[in-house]
């Protein structure tokens, strides 16, 4: 008998201006034991779709048509009382980032047992001695211990764990796995998927996967439906769909995957030296965040530092562009010791050594338009003139630099507010090139965008490379993505480089362990790749 | 735990002298000798030999450090100097006054509470939108209204027009509700404010989200999850509260003429009387300190993420 | 993307309308329309009255209001209406003083406190936190023992009590600001301290600043009139709110309409400024 049988679903949120639809007619079915992966990028309206089936849409949010039917029940149909009753017992969530994901003000095991409290009749030591069994099962020792800790105490994939055991705790029929590992670094990733993966054998529980990542998507399901605008344009079993996709749209996801980016050419010739740093440390009161690492980047060349968060890849960028000065070491930027430069010794290099953010939007003052933020370099290096005289003089090379974003010049007019994630990273672009730099240190420039977008701003960094002979210091936790970019590469865990060369050298014989292990975290690869 | 305790109390000490210093400074900044000038006023009511008292007792023939640290002295063991005005020890003064203040705040604050506890309930769980918009305007309606207004037209129409209440202060409960209501109002509003905020912040989280999909009901979650989180900022805020209290019955008591803290300030405003202005502000800022003391220890075990400072 | 930010972006789509509730703007103008007319009390009073508030005219004492005497009048005659109007001056021009004082204290504390950090943050903010440990109207008496009787003192008084509090959020908006990627991102551009402090910083705290001085507007007329009240503001036979229900007190038995009316004034007045208040605080957040 089929588990969950969604038909021809449409989901609405209230606004403004009524109702408006935002997931249009969806249906699909799961099997018990099968793993749907809803696959969108954002807005797509999955993790709309994957609550609807919770009945836990926002306040605004309203089933428009349609039904859920779980098992020979009409979800749509039932009252409150009795959707409260099947929600965490037949169907379970878990959540998207742990990090907010637990009520920091009660301890861990007091949330699992929530679950026992309110379907089960477990007396209080028959809960607490069910909940240790839980820990046990996600992987905890010292089960006492975890159970009296608060989520501050932990690190975010044991939290993740934590959601998964108040997820099982009931021993549901289906669970709702709402991108459950994103905000998690990829090993950790790959060891909660693994989790989730080993648990749903044992029980034979169905998941409904929720995940922008078709990487993982195509790793852990049966079936993908891919979804694009609120509607979902296909689905399929998971080998067909990734090995012939047959949507335009899908067939667009499949290409923008990093890891199925052309690589460029090895060996592309490079030039002098711009950056040398040599045996860099950086100590924030008690942690060495930068622990005596060394590297050289040469002109023209995509040098990558890939880590995971902590590595001290972010610190090492901040003291490339001098918002953070070094410890110890030397850092010789452009020919220039910068080392001990304070901020107004390291203005004049400005001009030279530019950087784009993870997230550019908080990157621009609120009060200003387009033009403004990209004007303000040029303002920086410019005598003071009246308003109304430099407006002008600098329209040219304002404009000039949102064209290379590839961005029309009616931008300019527009405030940040108004434009999508993609395009305000070309608005960044466009301001760390108006100055017509040197080096440009890219921040994790793509890691907070849509995959098809992600791949779009990666063609257009390569374009402005090759045309302008721009430097890049690319910092970045996804191996998939360095793999696309770097001519070399380095490694950094724990504040040390452990290892570094040309890029194919690392991808295809790592020397280090740990390279070892982060490369084994692609989501994907193995199917991606080789379906090539 | 220790270490948290130890620096809370520290600040708590620093604010106190830092309060007393500020007091003396601005007391000692007067034109002339205001002692001095006080005794020999014809109108200060003050008999020649209680002149010598006070002569002798501030020392005004020392430097003014010396005087300084006298009275720190003194203030540290609970002396708060001599009324210019009847000569008699300030605490005395204060003592005498302090009962009636403390039933008429004690009595307010629970009536703040008790109001914000309902507007902020009301406003986020009331099942229709006209109702809770209705209580969401209280707040700041009550933060409109000076409080001698609500107690002079308390006083006009429950007291003069209704009889309702006794006009002055008999004794009785009666004749302290309307005060208490009043000066409640004060407080009720921001409280009010902060926690109806705060449950709807926390309704908001991500982990009240996953308590809901886990197939709890709102009064489960309320009490497993709401009440505790957002009952943080409350806290918080009483000890600031308390402040407003102290100031607010100030007016009180002048309007429903209680014999209090707040009318014995007024007078020696009034009258000049030097040490009894420092006295009260020196009881109050002790108060006002030792309960937002008594927060800071309390927090921690709301939150422990306090300790390890990782609040956001 | 979480479910809300997706419930979010989805509305977001919409054309924004400029308002849902249309009774909700009528409030506001409402609002506006009894501060401007308060202010004009302020500046214009014989506008609105021919009658001198001062002038004793003891053949009319306690008169219920009424077509020629609106507010009655007290129990010299005066028209108390027209002592109404005039006592605005004095309620509202106090509110001014005290408020710009606080600013001025304010900003220039709150500024260096959060842009240099390091020693002169935890010495200014030391200083802020005493201020704001001694109860707040009772800092305010004790200034005015220092300063006197009189409107102005009293707003003198009541300004400086209130400049811990605009120092207070000056200098987090500074710091807010100071720590914002924005500002970052306007080193890396090669923008200098000053520029960064006038272009960024500064325009960046205005907006909340402003939030805050209608509010202590509002505040500061309640406590200048409640200090009046108390006798240790405005002196007689000047009109001003709070004095005038000081001194309507003694006949409340019989003569309500004496204390009535100057505090149902008080009252629209400062509900009047706090839901502009509130208004800008709405606009103020996307």
């Amino acid at each position: 008998m089929t588990l969950l049988t969604v038909d021809d679903l449409t989901v609405g949120y209230r606004g403004p201006n009524g109702l408006t639809p935002v997931v249009h007619q969806v249906s699909f079915e799961v099997e018990p034991g099968q793993v749907l992966a809803l696959v969108g990028e954002s807005g797509s309206g999955k993790t709309t779709t994957g609550h609807a089936v919770l009945g836990l849409l926002p306040a605004n949010g309203q089933v428009i048509g349609g039904r859920i039917r779980f098992r020979d029940q009409e979800l749509t149909e039932l009252s409150a009382k009795g959707r409260r009753d099947l929600r965490g017992r037949a169907v379970s969530l878990i959540p998207q980032d742990p990090g907010v994901s637990l009520d920091p003000v009660r301890p861990v095991g007091a949330q699992v047992e929530d679950v026992l409290l309110l379907h089960t009749d477990l007396d209080r030591a028959a809960r607490r001695e069910r909940v240790h069994e839980l820990f046990e099962q996600v992987g905890f020792t010292d089960v006492e211990r975890r159970y009296r800790q608060y989520p501050h105490e932990l690190s975010g994939g044991m939290r993740q764990r934590v959601l998964i055991a108040a997820a099982i705790a009931a021993d549901p029929e289906l669970i709702i796995a709402d991108e459950p590992t994103s905000g998690l670094d990829a090993t950790v990733q790959k060891q909660v998927l693994d989790l989730i993966d080993e648990l749903r054998a044992r029980s034979g529980t169905a998941v409904v996967l929720v995940t922008h990542d078709l990487g993982v998507a195509a790793d852990r399901s049966d079936l993908i439906g891919v979804m694009q605008g609120g509607r979902l344009v296909e689905a399929g079993p998971t080998a067909r769909v990734i090995g012939t996709p047959e949507h335009p749209y899908t067939r667009k996801l499949v290409e923008s995957v990093p890891s199925r980016i052309d690589r460029r050419p090895a060996g592309r010739p490079s030039g002098d030296t711009v950056i040398e740093v040599r045996d860099l440390t950086k100590v924030f009161g008690r942690h060495t965040a930068v622990d005596h690492t060394s590297f050289e980047v040469r002109r023209g060349e995509t040098f990558s530092i890939v880590g995971e968060s902590g590595s001290g890849k972010s610190t090492t960028a901040r003291i490339l562009t001098g918002l953070t000065r070094a410890t110890s070491g030397r850092v010789t930027v452009l020919g220039a010791d910068v080392t001990a430069l304070s901020r107004r010794g390291f203005r004049p290099l400005r001009r030279d050594v530019q950087i784009v953010h993870q997230n550019p939007y908080s990157s621009f003052d609120p009060r200003f338009d387009v033009f403004d933020v990209v004007e303000e370099p040029l303002r920086a290096f410019a005598p003071a003139r009246w308003p109304w005289k430099r407006r002008a003089a600098h329209e040219d090379r304002v404009l000039a630099a949102l064209e290379a974003a590839a961005l029309p010049a009616d931008f300019a007019e527009r405030h940040p507010r108004e434009l999508s994630g993609g395009q305000r990273q070309r608005v960044a672009i466009a301001r760390a090139l108006v100055l017509e730099p040197t080096v440009v240190v890219l921040d994790e420039p793509i890691s907070a965008l849509d995959v098809s977008v992600a791949a779009q701003i990666l063609a257009l960094l390569r374009r402005l490379q090759e045309d302008r002979g721009l430097t890049y210091v690319f910092i970045s936790h996804d191996l998939a993505v360095v793999r696309a970019i770097s001519d070399r590469v380095a490694v950094m865990s724990n504040g040390r480089i452990v290892e570094q060369g040309p890029v194919q050298d690392v991808f295809s014989n790592p020397q280090h362990e740990y390279t070892v292990q982060l490369l084994d975290a692609i989501a994907g690869r193995d199917l991606l790749v080789g379906a090539r | 735990m220790r270490r948290y305790l130890i620096r809370r109390l520290g600040q708590a000490l620093l604010v106190l002298w830092a309060a007393y210093s500020l007091s003396f400074a601005l007391l000692s900044a007067l034109p002339g000798d205001a002692i001095s000038n006080r005794i020999a006023s014809p109108d200060s009511g003050l008999t020649a030999e209680s002149g010598a008292v006070l002569l002798r007792y501030y020392g005004l023939d020392q430097p003014l450090w010396e005087q300084y640290l006298r009275g720190i002295a003194r203030a540290a063991r609970g002396d708060l100097g001599l009324s210019l005005h009847t000569a008699q020890p300030v605490q005395d003064l204060l003592a005498d006054t302090l009962p009636s203040t403390l039933a008429l705040t004690g009595l307010a604050l629970m009536v703040g509470i008790l109001l914000a506890a309902v507007i902020a309930l009301a406003v986020n769980y009331l099942p229709s939108a006209r109702l809770r918009g209705l209580f969401a305007g209280a707040p700041s309606l009550f933060a409109s209204v000076p409080t001698f207004v609500v107690g002079i037209l308390a006083l006009q129409y429950l007291s003069f027009t209704a009889g309702l209440i006794p006009s002055v202060d008999d004794g009785s409960l009666t004749a302290l509700l309307a005060p208490a209501v009043t000066l409640g109002l004060v407080i009720a509003a921001p409280l009010a404010q902060v926690f109806g905020a705060s449950i709807r912040t926390t309704r908001s989280q991500p982990f009240v989200h996953v308590l809901h999909a886990k197939g709890a009901g709102e009064g489960y979650i309320f009490r497993k999850d709401v009440f505790r989180n957002s009952s943080l900022p409350v806290l918080t805020l009483l000890g600031l509260a308390f402040g407003e209290l102290i100031a607010g019955s100030v007016v009180t008591e002048s309007v429903f003429a209680r014999d209090g803290v707040g009318n014995l300030v007024v007078g020696a405003v009034n009258t000049q009387d030097l040490p009894v202005v420092q006295g009260v502000v020196l009881l109050s800022t002790t108060t006002y300190v030792l309960v937002n003391l008594a927060v800071d220890v309390a927090c921690p075990f709301i939150d422990p993420r306090v300790l390890v400072g990782v609040t956001s | 993307m979480t479910l809300i930010a997706e419930a979010e972006a989805e509305t977001r789509t919409a054309p924004p309308r400029r308002s849902r509730r249309p009774l909700g703007d009528a409030g506001v103008y409402l609002a506006a329309l009894v501060v401007a007319v308060a202010l004009l009390w302020a500046v214009a009073p014989n506008l609105f009255t021919s009658a001198d508030p001062l002038a004793v005219q003891p053949a009319l004492r306690f008169r219920p209001p009424s077509a020629d005497h609106w507010f009655g009048t007290d129990q010299l005659g005066r028209d108390l209406y027209t002592r109404v109007v005039y006592g605005a001056r004095a309620s509202l021009t106090g509110a001014g003083v005290a408020v710009a004082l606080a600013v001025l204290v304010g900003a220039i504390l709150g500024t260096v406190a959060g842009w240099f950090g390091g020693v002169t943050d935890s010495v200014i903010g030391r200083a802020i936190d005493v201020v704001l440990s001694i109860p707040g109207f009772l800092f305010a008496i004790t200034i005015v023992v220092l300063l006197g009787f009189g409107v102005l003192q009293a707003a003198v008084a009541v300004g400086l009590t209130s400049s811990a509090t605009f120092a207070r959020l000056i200098r987090s908006e500074v710091l807010k600001a100071r720590s914002s990627n924005y500002v970052e991102a306007a080193i890396t551009s090669g923008a200098s301290t000053f520029a960064i402090l006038r272009r960024h910083v500064l325009p960046n705290s205005f907006t909340a600043t402003l939030a805050l001085i209608t509010v202590q507007f509002g505040i500061a007329i309640i406590w200048i009139a409640s200090l009046s009240f108390l006798g240790l503001g405005a002196q007689p036979p000047q009109p001003e709110w709070g004095l005038l229900v000081s001194d309507g007190r003694n006949y409340i038995a019989s003569r309500g309409w004496l204390t009535l009316w100057p505090g149902l004034t008080v009252v629209a007045v400062v509900l009047a400024t706090n839901h502009l208040s509130h208004h800008l605080g709405r606009r103020r957040t996307p």
